[in-house]
């Protein structure tokens, strides 16, 4: 092979500053959990679900649900879960932890958060957990702190 | 130049452009313009075989966008095909649907062009164009002060700052007829001096007044087969042709020779094949992509495949204002509204609603029987496009 010493390679750094317009749908599940510590989801009649996080318009016949609130438990089942065991700045706890998909009782679709509470090698799928709330709100899903068992 | 067969525009829809939508998320807006077009075309997403997506490529600032707004394009369970070639990717979009439909392999397409230019970085999206070893640390974005300078040199100042002013209002005053455009200033013809004096300067001669906005917005056109468009909608808006022409970065690659710019073949070689030889005379409207008004003045002695002398006229005799030989951009144009993603096929959409005679206040008055729509983006790409009231007929 040639020696490739007589080639640049050009360094280049691209600032990529942006913002995300949450909408008013997205915002209220947030704030509902930020100000009631309640956890709300959008339901469609006609399909018969319940959505978590809420999605204004129902994924499977696409009407729209945006004002169709409801109030869920804040116990659910972890449908699925994945260990985190290495260190990383921005990670919001040190490792390992555990982040896991939860299913409120009466929603029909999971979210994903952190459970702790549990040792790592005893996690399972199935296992019974309740939303444990932030005392120091940032306005962001971090505002449920994690879920632990219930 | 022949089709398989006829493709016919059936469903127009567009959301309400503006500087800032943060009452919507990205599904959300686009689910505005989606109703809106499925009402139009009085059809269900059942009756949808294919969704075409596209947005210009780092201005929406998340991954996979066509994914990520299934919620609101309603392609879950469809065929879904991304498209995404720049300021043109509107028109560009419109092509493919049409392809789409024109082969056979579809009978209902449903192309969403989209973006939210406040979330996303359009400087990073745009500087990337140019070659890191020798062009990207030289290169601006899309801003550029060129256009202005070569109608001064061509007309000289007085006559081509005037020019490029009445352009602005004649805009402005065609979006205040456009409850969907984004800037409805307001402006009269006798603001004209002061506007361009007060206003900032952006690069050389260009002014704030004379550039286009940064918009929110998504638009959807909805494309049928000729049996199926005539089956749903009284007066279809049917795909003539379209031609797509580009040409290499660097303007000077080949010497100092003088060039046929995209605008010019591409007018060229889809008149030609069409058999219309005054455009000025044969066309009923025309939704130009003008990215500033300087561009705007620039472009249409190459679009209409006239002399620049003959151009200027149209613009002092107000002939490109609604009721003119030649209305320009009855919706506005890029000026008044630019969500880039949206922009190209906004054009088609706007050139489609003129033909229905749906287009609202903004109709130009009178039989709408060939529209012309053209799309651009960086760094010299055009896509023109050509649509009629009659179907198409083709011959061996």
């Amino acid at each position: 092979m040639d020696s490739n010493n007589d080639s640049f390679v050009v360094d280049g750094k691209l600032a990529l500053p942006y913002q995300y317009f949450a909408g008013r749908t997205g915002s209220r599940f947030i704030i509902a959990i930020r100000d009631e510590k309640k956890i709300k989801g959008l339901e469609c009649k006609k399909c018969n679900k319940v959505y978590v996080p809420p999605r204004a318009t129902c994924e499977h016949c696409f009407c729209d649900i945006k004002d169709n609130w409801v109030d869920l438990d804040s116990t659910g089942t972890v449908t699925g879960f994945t260990v985190v065991r290495y260190e990383e700045p921005h990670h919001p706890v040190k490792a390992p932890f555990i982040q896991a998909l939860v299913k409120l009782e009466g929603a029909d679709t999971p979210f994903v958060h952190i459970v702790q509470g549990v040792p790592v090698d005893e996690m399972k799928t199935g296992l019974k957990v309740k939303a444990v709330f932030a005392e120091e709100t940032t306005t962001t899903i971090m505002d449920i702190s994690h879920f632990e068992p219930a | 130049m022949k089709k398989n067969r006829n493709v016919g525009i059936v469903g127009v829809g567009q959301s309400a452009f503006s500087s800032h939508r943060e009452d919507v998320n990205q599904p959300e807006l686009i689910n505005e313009a989606v109703n809106e077009a499925l009402e139009h075309a009085g059809i269900t997403l059942n009756d949808v075989d294919c969704v075409v997506h596209g947005n210009m490529e780092l201005f929406e600032m998340v991954h996979q966008p066509d994914m990520w707004h299934t919620l609101g394009t309603g392609a879950y369970g469809k065929e879904t095909i991304r498209v995404t070639t720049g300021g043109t990717t509107g028109a560009t979009l419109v092509c493919v649907a049409d392809n789409l439909v024109a082969s056979g392999m579809h009978d209902v397409v449903m192309a969403i062009g989209f973006e939210k230019l406040q979330e996303g970085n359009t400087t990073a999206g745009i500087t990337n164009m140019s070659d890191p070893l020798w062009g990207r640390r030289l290169q601006t974005g899309a801003l550029t002060g060129v256009f202005a300078q070569k109608a001064i040199d061509k007309y000289g100042e007085e006559k081509a700052k005037k020019a490029a002013m009445k352009y602005r209002i004649i805009m402005d005053k065609h979006a205040m007829k456009n409850p969907k455009a984004h800037r409805r200033l307001g402006l009269e013809f006798d603001e004209m001096d002061t506007l361009a004096e007060n206003s900032p300067t952006l690069v050389g001669d260009l002014k704030m007044i004379h550039m286009c906005s940064q918009s929110d917005g998504a638009c959807v056109v909805i494309f049928a087969s000729e049996e199926k468009a005539k089956e749903i909608c009284k007066q279809p808006a049917w795909i003539k042709d379209h031609i797509t022409v580009h040409r290499e970065e660097a303007y000077c690659a080949f010497g100092d020779a003088p060039h046929t710019t995209t605008h010019e073949y591409a007018a060229q070689k889809l008149f030609k094949r069409n058999g219309i030889t005054s455009p000025v005379d044969e066309l009923d409207v025309f939704e130009m992509y003008d990215p500033s008004c300087w561009w705007g003045i620039d472009w249409i002695s190459e679009f209409m495949m006239i002399s620049s002398d003959e151009a200027m006229k149209l613009i002092e005799d107000d002939e490109i204002m609604i009721g003119g030989k030649i209305p320009f951009n009855p919706s506005g144009g890029v000026i008044a509204s630019n969500p880039i993603g949206a922009t190209a096929m906004v054009r088609v959409a706007e050139a489609a609603l003129q033909i229905m005679g749906d287009a609202g206040e903004h109709q130009v008055p009178g039989e709408v029987n060939q529209a012309l729509a053209s799309g651009f983006g960086g760094v010299m790409w055009t896509v023109l496009l050509l649509l009629t009231k009659e179907a198409p007929v083709w011959n061996e």
